[in-house]
């Protein structure tokens, strides 16, 4: 049997119908440092123990790489409540994140080639 | 390319910010060049009150949300390039220092009819160091202004560049972004000469 996919509880007047910290176990920090930009992806691994739907539902968003607001955004929570299960899943060996670049552009080479990259990208689609 | 290792599923994640006042066609501008329906991030803030003598601290905060729209451009398979519009509201300002945060740069969206709105956007990326170009959003209603006269009014230096756009309009609107990153490769170029 396949479980039923679930979602967040959501009524279309009411909203969510669980609190965000009532998904997170009322965790305010993930143990690990995720940006809004981190991109994860399922390793394939499953958990060993079930986690919750949150994490299944997460879980099952992460089959291609992602980026941890598009995730926060599908599963309409908070990006800090998505970050800890996003962290849950990382300590558990099912996902993997990569953090973004986050070293400041300066007037190096690679820094360049990855403009003209982009420049490259964005004129392609004109 | 032959550069693209083949056992990195990861594509590089790059973020542009378009920021303006509100109601400027910030929303629009990422709707028009979004390969997906743009989406929506909360971010939970827990505001604690001034009067934080009281031992019952839990009943002085109060949580409110705030959200950022974006979307998400793919290029080639290697970068994805994500647009973050910024919250119109200024009260959140402090969001933006973590949205900012290793930002390749930046659209300040304006609105000539309005055009004092866009003001804190400039001033903060400027503050900061953050390239950034000026899209004037053309509304239909709205008296044309010279480019040159926008710069005026806005009193930009004269490096930023000031383009003028239909943030409705996909060609248009990605054009604006074809202009900033053109500008951060001027930018570079120009300060690797004086090194």
């Amino acid at each position: 049997m396949t479980e039923p996919v679930e979602g967040p509880w959501l009524d279309g007047d009411a909203g969510r119908l669980v609190r965000p910290y009532t998904v997170s176990d009322g965790r305010t920090k993930p143990s690990t440092h995720f940006d809004l930009l981190t991109l994860v992806m399922a390793t394939g691994n499953r958990p060993h123990h079930y986690l919750g739907p949150d994490h299944t539902h997460v879980l099952g968003l992460c089959r291609g790489p992602l980026s941890v607001a598009e995730i926060a955004a599908h599963i309409r929570q908070p990006a800090v409540v998505t970050k800890v299960l996003l962290s849950d899943l990382v300590d558990c060996g099912a996902i993997t994140a990569r953090a973004p670049d986050r070293a400041p552009l300066g007037p190096h080479s690679t820094d360049r080639d990855l403009l003209e990259a982009v420049l490259d990208g964005l004129r392609k689609r004109l | 390319m032959g550069s693209v290792n083949d056992s990195d599923p990861f594509p590089t994640a790059l973020k542009v910010l378009i920021a303006g006042g509100f109601g400027v066609g910030k929303t629009t501008m990422v709707s028009a060049v979004s390969e997906i329906e743009p989406l929506s991030t909360e971010e939970l803030l827990t505001q604690v009150s001034a009067s934080t003598d009281s031992l019952e601290g839990v009943e002085d905060k109060s949580t409110t949300t705030v959200a950022m729209d974006f979307g998400r451009i793919s290029l080639g398979g290697t970068h994805v390039l994500y647009l973050f519009g910024t919250p119109g509201q200024e009260r959140f300002w402090f969001l933006w220092d973590e949205l900012s945060a290793g930002a390749l740069g930046a659209v300040v969206l304006a609105d000539t009819r309005r055009l004092e709105d866009c003001f804190a956007a400039v001033d903060f990326f400027e503050r900061r160091g953050i390239e950034f170009i000026v899209a004037v959003n053309e509304f239909d209603d709205a008296y044309r202004y010279e480019p040159e006269e926008v710069r005026a009014a806005i009193d930009l230096k004269p490096e930023v560049p000031v383009v003028l756009c239909d943030a409705r309009d996909v060609a248009s609107s990605t054009n604006v972004l074809v202009s900033l990153v053109q500008h951060l490769i001027d930018t570079r170029s120009q300060h690797a000469d004086v090194i």
